[in-house]
């Protein structure tokens, strides 16, 4: 307990939490994810109906416009869609999938590039020849085009997307962590935790990890709002989530079908949230490089 | 430098074979095409029969060495529901795509690289600082809504634009191009904007990035003290350098703008490579599948390997190993 307080005094103490205070854009960027965290969390709970359960649709509320139109229904403030899906609801079921999806695959990619960074890093020689080798035929590709692959293979679905994702994105990690990690191993500290005679896998990651873990926070918080963005696209193209889970890009894709007949809020709230979710992302993600990179200030 | 370029020659012929087994691995996992494009109530002996036709019927070890022998021969196969060579269907189609993608990069380096100069020499004024809060909502942006909205405005409210397909289309060469008619013109527009808003963002971002670290080296200072107007250390002896890190992108972005403009084609009905892909999916098309991913990869390869080259022509500091 006593550890943890100091922790927590440490970091509002800390000159970075001062940057963080005096930066709107970064307070902008924190406020926006806590939002969304809580409604990935709670949203689904708080809402009038769950839009993926078929016996809760009603098909006679089908195309409801938002509540400042006319014709709209004051149960669904920002209309329904073609099986009269509440937006709202739907939105909200469609953030905690985004952001499920967001954290899952880059904590994956977090675990998986930053251990093979280490290894690579540390080790050198064949290993790392062959590590970097398929990094760099990986980073040639656009993680698009690899993502689509994987699915191509595998069809659509959660796991799956995950795990496409996953796939072209734990790269970029492994690739900063080895070269961090080359820099670290001739240090002082490394020889001494050598000399007094640790195995390899506490030096690893008990003593050259932390002094990794910087770039990594950094790369992780700019690569959530890219997976979102990934995975809805994937789901709007008609390969990533299939129809019966929620996804925001899916229901931009269902908005999509449906424009011209003038009905156009399915597929702009979607949207509008998907974009507002990515910006916190990015401005969070920004300040974080600025921070820990102050040669770009 | 000879022995470098043969090097990553080689390199890049290594890289092809490994991606086409991949992908040769990997669509094959796909589901039976035959169950899927036969209507379904056809009997166990037409699906083999369909089977056999279209090759499906041997192990996969065969269908294997009969893919390698077929690439290097140029041939990845014929779609299973055109009946025409798949290599052919793509060609027919990447005009279109080259065109919006041309355009897109176009657009992109024409806003992005002087607003690039001026927010990274300028950092820290009001309208920098407003072009930079306008890029970042670019990149957040899912390019698939903003053509949506982009439909929703001048197709659908304001009706200035067409929203689905090339318009009028005059054949140069053998391909049909669609920049060159009026009705044309009015067609790419809003897929080449699509396309190009978050490349625009992404290369103001690299330019700004590239300027704000050039101006702060020496020879910038040294430049400044001997008197050199401030017009002419910005882009006589700026921008050169800072350029550079964009030029490499640059290679790098097109290929990517080729895959992306998958979706831009999905929502303006445009009839590229890219949709063509999409529709392929849906119905696995197999030999096309694979006939699209060889050639999006060959070019990736392709592009990285020019790419380096020219990195070296550009920057003779950079050393070839």
């Amino acid at each position: 307990m006593m550890d943890n307080k100091s922790l927590i005094s440490k970091i509002i103490k800390s000159e970075g939490f001062y940057n963080f205070k005096r930066n709107p854009f970064a307070i902008a960027g924190a406020f926006i994810i806590l939002v969304f965290l809580f409604t990935a969390i709670f949203g689904p709970h708080m809402v009038s109906q769950n839009p993926y359960d078929l016996a809760q649709l009603d098909l006679n509320d089908s195309y409801k416009p938002p509540i400042w139109q006319e014709g709209s229904d004051p149960r669904f403030i920002l209309g329904t869609d073609d099986q009269g899906r509440d937006m709202v609801s739907a939105i909200v079921y469609g953030v905690r999938m985004s952001v499920t999806i967001g954290f899952c695959v880059t904590i994956i990619c977090m675990i998986a590039g930053t251990t093979l960074g280490l290894i690579s890093g540390y080790k050198g020689g064949r290993l790392d020849s062959f590590i970097m080798g398929l990094v760099n035929v990986q980073l040639s590709f656009p993680s698009l085009l690899i993502a689509m692959l994987v699915l191509i293979a595998f069809g659509r679905g959660v796991w799956k997307i995950i795990l496409a994702l996953a796939f072209s994105g734990w790269v970029t990690y492994a690739r900063t962590v080895r070269g961090t990690t080359m820099a670290e191993k001739g240090k002082e500290y490394v020889e001494a935790a050598k000399v007094i005679g640790f195995p390899e896998r506490v030096i690893l990651f008990k003593h050259i990890l932390p002094n990794v873990m910087t770039p990594v926070i950094v790369i992780a918080t700019l690569q959530i709002g890219t997976v979102i963005l990934s995975e809805a696209t994937l789901s709007f193209l008609g390969i990533g989530i299939p129809i019966t889970e929620p996804s925001l890009g899916l229901l931009v894709a269902q908005g999509y079908v449906v424009l011209f007949s003038g009905l156009w809020w399915v597929s702009v709230f979607p949207g509008l949230v998907l974009m507002l979710l990515v910006v916190g992302m990015n401005l969070l993600g920004d300040f974080l490089r600025d921070e820990f990179n102050p040669r770009l200030k | 430098m000879l022995f470098y370029v043969i090097k990553r020659f080689v390199q890049m012929i290594i890289v092809i074979a490994i991606v086409a087994t991949i992908v040769f691995i990997f669509v094959n996992m796909l589901g039976d095409p035959a169950v899927l494009l036969l209507p379904p109530e056809a009997s166990p002996e037409e699906l083999a029969k369909a089977r056999a036709a279209m090759g499906l019927d041997s192990s996969p070890w065969e269908q294997y060495k009969l893919f390698v022998v077929n690439v290097l021969h140029g041939d990845l196969g014929n779609s299973f529901v055109f009946r025409e060579p798949a290599m052919k269907l793509i060609f027919e189609r990447m005009p279109a795509t080259l065109e919006i993608v041309v355009l897109a990069m176009f657009i992109a380096a024409l806003i992005a690289i002087p607003l690039g100069v001026y927010v990274g020499a300028h950092p820290n004024t009001f309208v920098s600082r407003s072009i930079l809060s306008l890029s970042l909502l670019c990149i957040s942006m899912p390019t698939f809504w903003f053509g949506i909205v982009l439909i929703l405005v001048f197709s659908v409210q304001l009706g200035w634009l067409p929203s689905s397909g090339r318009g009028e289309v005059i054949i140069v060469w053998g391909m049909r191009l669609s920049f060159l008619t009026w009705d044309g013109i009015k067609h790419l527009i809003l897929p080449a904007i699509t396309l190009a808003v978050q490349q625009l963002a992404t290369q103001l971002r690299l330019t700004r990035a590239g300027m704000m670290e050039v101006l702060r080296q020496d020879y910038i200072k040294f430049a400044k003290a001997k008197g050199v107007s401030p017009h002419d250390v910005l882009y006589g002896h700026a921008l050169k350098n800072a350029l550079i890190p964009v030029i490499t992108v640059y290679g790098l972005e097109f290929g990517g703008l080729v895959v992306f403009a998958t979706i831009t084609e999905t929502i303006f009905a445009w009839p590229g490579m890219g949709k063509l892909l999409i529709d392929s999916i849906n119905i696995s098309d197999r030999p096309v599948i694979i006939a699209y991913l060889m050639l999006a990869s060959m070019l990736f390869v392709v592009i990285n390997f020019i790419v380096d080259i020219l990195y070296t022509v550009v920057d003779p500091r950079i050393d070839l190993r």
